[in-house]
């Protein structure tokens, strides 16, 4: 068993408002373990953010328990949260005329004497978290000639050298594009599989989360939290419920969302294979859904030979064209559908 | 962090700038004093020109020594709102705080001589000590009010605007003062109001000097909650920062040091917008604990600059202040609006 690390416990969160309290969310249930990464999934407006403000102690519970490593969060005081959690931010903050090694020498402060004087230890653990973060040749830098996933990995940097049990990120993948996305979350694996530190990071990336995450934490709008391994939610149809309504499906066995298209019409397919599944998409953009051409229909379609780019059209009984692009085949069956 | 070598280097030219100009401020002027006599002057020589000595010891030294300390604590006090606001113009003159400032100021000034009957100019120190309280009161409640606001609204250019609008009020405010007060103290503040800093004694200078300076490098013991405001609140607090508290702290200092200038030296403009940012332009870096030391020794080197161009060497009148200051302060302020143009892009 891993030790604790965090722990809520019928948690409720939200907003005071004059006339009471504003729930985001209640009855939240979970717990992270040392050394895990944990993505915190959900749509827009769940309330992902306010959790991870609520656990980040930016803002105080409605009702519940929250602790980390047997403190209470709620009650804990700034010096000793310094010691324990470490956050990034999605605020984009630009410190004017700060280098990288500034601005990643700043996560040592809660070591720090009354003039902020690093020591030798602190030198130490900075250097050591701006190599980490595979930003060493960037060090003397200024903050703005970065690009974003750069200035990414220096606020992780930060966050590392404040040395702590817990790591929270608030969307560290926003704004970035793909190969910068993906180089994030294989730092942050890296560092909870390698210095054991627990991390939590909100994000919208779903398919490198279920990569890449030990545990998941699903937000449905209102709450509860659904925590479990990616492979567990999947087989307990779990995704399916987080984005019911909004027009997206879930595909269980490639744990990818497909949109969900609306068909208007059918079309005949006699065929299989990798042809016909590219066949099916671009058919389901224009409202069309295939089905199998068991008995013989006005018009249908034929892939004569799987693994063969190779398309013919007929139209009652006859032959009326063949095309080897999907493109050129799609706009002769639309011509004569219409 | 640019290497150490370079930092000391930069702090010692400031240095050595900051001495040739306390001596182009101490020789030159309506009467321009040979560098010899002034060797003999300072040497204590017995072939001293008395006339020389006199205008050195009895004018210029005070003056000088007052350029620098108001240079300094109203660059510190800039430095202290830009990092605060995380606005790189606000400053003590442009967001009102120098408005609130000689409100405070016309408060005491004016109202005590209309109320309660005594001629505020004729109370020595207790005058004094009142002019700062109330210098004090105006400054740090405007800032109150800035924070608010910021805190609210956000975005520099509402909160500038909104600075701008306060300064208008306080103005309109003192004039109604001044309607109703009697002739002697309106002389007065209209004079103070002027900005100078020739008015002080030799032995008032010395120890504003003294205080200013003081007050200005001390504000080096705030520089790790600068550097954390700098990174927003939050991260500060992550960082185990008490925001509340080192808010206050940082406020009442800047607070502090705009009313012991402006009480003194009238409302000076455009040094506590400026100052900052040449210090920023000479060393690259965020931290703290060198943009003090470098503002510090750039505000009293611009002051002196100012000083000495607003007493025109050669020339038997001296212009105002404000004059000269608004003219190296206001290309700088167009100047960091131009460049945050380019960034923002």
């Amino acid at each position: 068993m891993k030790q604790s690390i965090l722990h809520i416990n019928e948690l409720s969160i939200g907003y005071k408002r004059k006339n009471g309290h504003l729930h985001v969310c209640d009855h939240l249930n979970a717990e992270i373990g040392s050394g895990e990464l944990i993505c915190l999934l959900g749509e827009n407006g769940s309330g992902k953010s306010t959790l991870i403000r609520t656990l980040s102690g930016f803002q105080l519970a409605i009702s519940g328990e929250g602790t980390i490593l047997g403190k209470n969060l709620f009650s804990i005081k700034e010096k000793e949260m310094a010691l324990l959690t470490a956050v990034v931010l999605t605020d984009r903050i630009d410190v004017p005329n700060a280098t990288v090694e500034e601005l990643v020498s700043l996560g040592r402060s809660p070591f720090t004497n009354l003039m902020g004087r690093l020591s030798k230890n602190d030198k130490k653990v900075v250097a050591e978290s701006i190599e980490k973060c595979g930003i060493k040749h960037k060090a003397n830098e200024q903050l703005s000639n970065l690009s974003d996933g750069e200035k990414q990995k220096v606020f992780i940097a930060k966050a590392l050298a404040q040395d702590t049990p817990l790591i929270i990120l608030d969307e560290p993948t926003a704004f970035l594009d793909l190969p910068a996305r993906v180089e994030i979350i294989q730092l942050l694996r890296e560092i909870a599989m390698t210095s054991s530190k627990s991390i939590l990071m909100s994000t919208h990336d779903l398919d490198l989360a279920i990569q890449m995450a030990d545990k998941l934490w699903l937000l449905p709008k209102g709450g509860p939290l659904i925590t479990g391994t990616p492979e567990d939610l999947l087989l307990q149809n779990a995704f399916e419920k987080l984005f019911v309504e909004r027009g997206v499906e879930f595909d269980n066995k490639t744990g990818l969302f497909k949109v969900k298209h609306k068909h208007d019409r059918e079309l005949a397919v006699k065929g299989h294979g990798f042809e016909y599944v590219l066949l099916r998409r671009a058919f389901a953009r224009r409202g069309i859904k295939l089905t199998q051409a068991n008995d013989q229909k006005d018009i249908w379609l034929e892939i004569p030979q799987k693994g063969n780019a190779h398309f013919n059209l007929h139209k009652e009984g006859k032959m009326v064209a063949s095309e080897t692009t999907v493109e050129k085949i799609v706009e002769h069956t639309l011509t004569y559908l219409n | 962090m640019t290497s150490n070598k370079q930092t000391s280097l930069i702090i010692i030219l400031c240095i050595v700038l900051l001495l040739v100009l306390m001596v182009l401020n101490l020789t030159l002027g309506s009467i321009n004093i040979p560098l010899h006599e002034f060797k003999a002057i300072f040497l204590g020589s017995d072939t001293a020109n008395t006339v020389y000595s006199n205008i050195v010891f009895k004018t210029r030294l005070p003056q000088t020594i007052v350029s620098i300390g108001a240079g300094m604590a109203l660059g510190i006090s800039g430095l202290l709102m830009q990092t605060l606001f995380r606005n790189p113009l606000a400053g003590p003159s442009i967001l009102g705080i120098s408005s609130g400032s000689s409100l405070g100021v016309a408060f005491a000034m004016l109202f005590t001589g209309n109320i309660l009957g005594l001629s505020f100019t004729n109370m020595g120190a207790w005058g004094d000590f009142g002019a700062i309280v109330s210098s004090l009161l105006g400054a740090a409640a405007v800032m109150f009010l800035i924070m608010f606001i910021s805190n609210h609204i956000g975005g520099t250019l509402s909160v500038l605007i909104i600075g701008v609008m306060i300064g208008y009020l306080s103005s309109s405010l003192v004039s109604l003062l001044k309607y109703y007060s009697p002739e002697e103290d309106v002389h007065n503040y209209v004079i103070w109001g002027l900005g100078s800093f020739s008015r002080m004694a030799p032995a008032h200078a010395w120890i504003f000097f003294m205080v200013t300076v003081v007050l200005s490098f001390s504000s080096i013991f705030l520089n790790k909650p600068l550097n954390l405001l700098a990174l927003g609140d939050r991260y500060a607090a992550n960082l185990g920062l008490k925001i509340k508290s080192a808010r206050l702290a940082i406020i009442a200092w800047s607070g502090i040091l705009v009313a012991i200038v402006t009480s003194f030296c009238g409302p000076i403009i455009f040094i506590g917008v400026a100052v900052p940012h040449l210090a920023k332009l000479l060393s690259k870096t965020s931290n703290h604990l060198l943009l003090v030391i470098n503002t510090c020794l750039i505000g009293g080197a611009t002051t002196l600059l100012c000083n000495l161009m607003a007493r025109l060497p050669g020339v038997e009148n001296e212009l105002p202040i404000n004059s000269v200051t608004a003219f190296i302060g206001a290309p700088v302020v167009i100047w960091v609006i131009w460049n945050r143009r380019k960034t923002n892009r």
